[in-house]
Parts: structure tokens; sequence; C-alpha cells
């Protein structure tokens, strides 16, 4: 079981990261770091306002770049045949969603919470935004991660299914985005324990929820 | 263990089509099965039936053993060379060695998006014999092989029966082996 694990770990880093076809791990990075850049742009060079308003425009930045890798999250292996040939094998869709699931945090979150710390000198975020944006990132990456694996089993059949999983995944993602971006407002890390819930509860149901969706896809 | 695939009395649905229904079969070690019929009779559905994959409308499916399935999908990451691609389902198999029966060595390097349609096929076919399954399932697999690669399908198939596997392949061209039984699905359209 463990070498199983390991084989479709290493795969779906590889693939996530340095997938050649869509630019990988890099463009959702590019796409934070280019709102980090326009803000300043876009408002003026008035640092009290930018300093107030930076972080929770980070927020929508990292939700909006969540989107980007969906499309290619599980379609590419559904046309290949990779579930299939491992659900021969044995693996169930359920264990390959959670590889999946921690290989697509893996390959989008840690980077996007090192790209914060140039964002937060170009926002000029103080010290302590900035501890409370990486902390709820920290605590709503994962739900983002799961919300957009779910919805990119779900949609992997339809034709506009790219299109379509950007404007599923708002709605879904909005409870994660008030209690992290909340947190800011208010200063206080206490409300960051409903983010990091939220996330928990869709990380735990993900699997499930993107399995079956990939099972019931095979029927159609 | 010895391998077995039975099937009783399965029925095939397509959206509000039946595709063929009443159809029974028992396969023993060393039984080849050759399912004809014309494009679009159910073949592919009865073979990912018989897998497993996709659930009958009608009947069960009884397998002892486990399934190698090869259809038109090659299973193998388009821009990772063949030598990667082949590797990930080695490393799933745990199966060791690294010499390929399929005259495939010269293409190790190349990625597969740049393959051939015969060569993707094959392999395909060399990932299948690298997996240890005593039920194989080929759902078209001559096509787009050339002439020396059918006969080798063919061989592989006839040592794959020999050595007591099971084996039922799907194709509307005939298939170069003696002793096998054939199964005209034409025969169970409603």
């Amino acid at each position: 079981m463990i070498r199983v694990l390991t084989a479709l770990m290493w795969r779906d880093l590889r693939n996530l990261l340095f997938g050649s076809s869509r630019g990988g791990a890099v463009l959702p990075l590019l796409f934070f770091l280019a709102v980090a850049m326009l803000y300043p742009f876009a408002v003026g060079p008035d640092a009290p306002l930018l300093a107030k308003t930076g972080g929770e425009v980070l927020w929508i930045a990292a939700l909006l770049a969540a989107i980007l890798p969906l499309d290619r999250l599980v379609q590419e292996d559904i046309a290949l045949g990779i579930f299939d040939q491992l659900n021969l094998r044995g693996v169930t869709e359920e264990i390959v969603m959670v590889v999946r699931l921690v290989a697509h945090w893996l390959s989008f979150a840690p980077l996007l919470m090192l790209a914060c710390l140039p964002a937060a000198a170009l926002l000029k975020l103080d010290g302590e935004t900035l501890y409370l944006l990486l902390l709820g990132l920290l605590a709503g990456t994962p739900g983002l991660a799961a919300v957009g694996l779910m919805i990119a089993a779900l949609t992997a059949g339809l034709r506009a299914g790219a299109a379509l999983s950007g404007l599923l995944l708002i709605p879904l993602a909005l409870p994660i985005l008030i209690f992290g971006a909340g947190a800011l407002e208010r200063g206080d890390p206490a409300t960051l324990g409903f983010s990091a819930a939220i996330s928990l509860l869709l990380v735990a149901i993900t699997p499930f929820a993107a399995g079956a969706a990939i099972r019931a896809g095979r029927e159609g | 263990m010895q391998a077995r695939l039975a099937a009783h009395d399965l029925a095939c649905r397509r959206g509000d089509r039946v595709l063929f229904r009443g159809l029974s079969l028992s396969l023993e070690p060393g039984d080849v099965l050759h399912v004809t019929g014309a494009n679009g009779i159910g073949k592919s559905s009865l073979l990912r039936i018989l897998a497993g994959l996709l659930s009958p409308y009608a009947g069960t499916v009884e397998r002892d053993g486990a399934v190698g399935l090869l259809d038109e999908k090659p299973a193998l990451d388009p821009d990772q060379p063949l030598s990667h691609a082949l590797a990930f389902w080695r490393a799933i198999d745990a199966t060791p060695g690294t010499n390929y029966p399929w005259d495939i060595e010269h293409l190790l390097d190349v990625p597969v998006h740049y393959l051939s349609t015969g060569q993707r096929k094959r392999a395909a076919l060399a990932r299948l014999s690298a997996q240890i399954a005593p039920i194989w399932l080929l759902d078209e697999p001559l096509n787009g092989l050339d002439h020396r690669g059918v006969s080798m399908a063919a061989a592989m198939v006839g040592s794959h029966s020999r050595a007591h596997g099971i084996c039922v392949l799907a194709s509307h061209q005939p298939f170069p082996l003696d002793g096998m039984r054939v199964l005209e699905l034409a025969e169970f359209v409603p």
C-alpha cells in the first residue's frame, strides 16, 4: 500500500508542479503576484489604504488563483484511463483522491504563502497583518484545495467544465474567505478557527464525493 | 489460485437502448474468447462490464483473479518519456526488471505524445505484459499495429493462454490465433 501511495504521490506532484502542458504550478503563483503588483497601481500610492485593504485583496487573489489548476486536476486522467487502470489494480478512487488532494495542496498553497512575503511588501502590510494572513491561508487553503478537487471531479465530464468549475468554486469557498479575511479585519486569530473547521470538513468529505463522481462518470 | 471469469444473463443498456441481453459465458484457465461484431454493437461495453468498470443493466459477473485491461486509452502520461510513463505502472504493479518484449527500447526516451498510434499500442501492450494478471481483457488490440505487431500480439495471447491465463479480446478484424472460442455479439441483440 505504501508503495502504491508513494508512486501516486510522486506522479501527482510531478504532473501538478511541472506539468508542461498548462504551465504547472507557476501560473497560479504569477497570477497571485500580478494582483499584488496591479493593486497599488489601481488605488494609488496611499500607504494606509493599501495596508488596510491589502490583506483582503490577497485573500481574493489566493481564492481566484486556486481556480486556475482545476481543469487539469481530474479531467486529463479520466481521458487517459488512469483511474480505470488503478481501479482494476484494487486502488479505489477514494485513495487516489486523497493523494491528489494532498498533492494539489502542496503544489499551490506553500508557494502562495511564500509569495505573500513579496506581496506584503508591495502592499505595505505590517507584520501582524502578514502573520494573520499566513495563518489564515494555512487554515483556509486545504479547504480551497478540497473544494477545487471536488468540483473538478464533478465537472470532469462536462464540455464547459473548466469555466463552470470556476463559477462553482466561488460560493463554496465563500465561508473560508469570510472567516479568513474576517480575522484580518478584527485582528483576532480566533476567527481562523472557523476557517480551519470548514477546511477540515471539506477535506474530510472531498475524497468520497470526488471518488463517487469519477465512478458515476464512467456510467455516462 | 485458479483464474475464472463467468457472466450470467448479462444485459447492457446505454442511454435508452439495450445493446445486448441474455449473454452468459464461462471461461476457465487457458481459454481465449474472441468477441466479434460490428462497430457500436457493445464489444467495449461488454469488456468494461467484465472488468467491473461498468455495472450491467442486468445479470452478474464472477471474477477470480486480477484483471489486465487494454483499451483505446493508453494510460501513459503524454508529456513524460515512455520509460517514466511505464515506470509508474511498474511501481504500482511492483514488477521488477526493465526489459520490454515489445521492440520499444529505442522509444524509451521519447515523450509519449510523440509516439504514433501503433507505437502507443505497443507501449500499452508492454504495460499489460509487465502486469501480472491472469485475466486479460483486450479491446481492439490490433488497431494501429503493423504486420509484425499483429503476429507479436497473437503470440503474446497464445503464450498467456498456455500459461493458464484467460483472455477475452474484442476485435472486428480476424485475430490470427488457433483454438479460440468465438462469441458473435449480434446473436444477443434484442
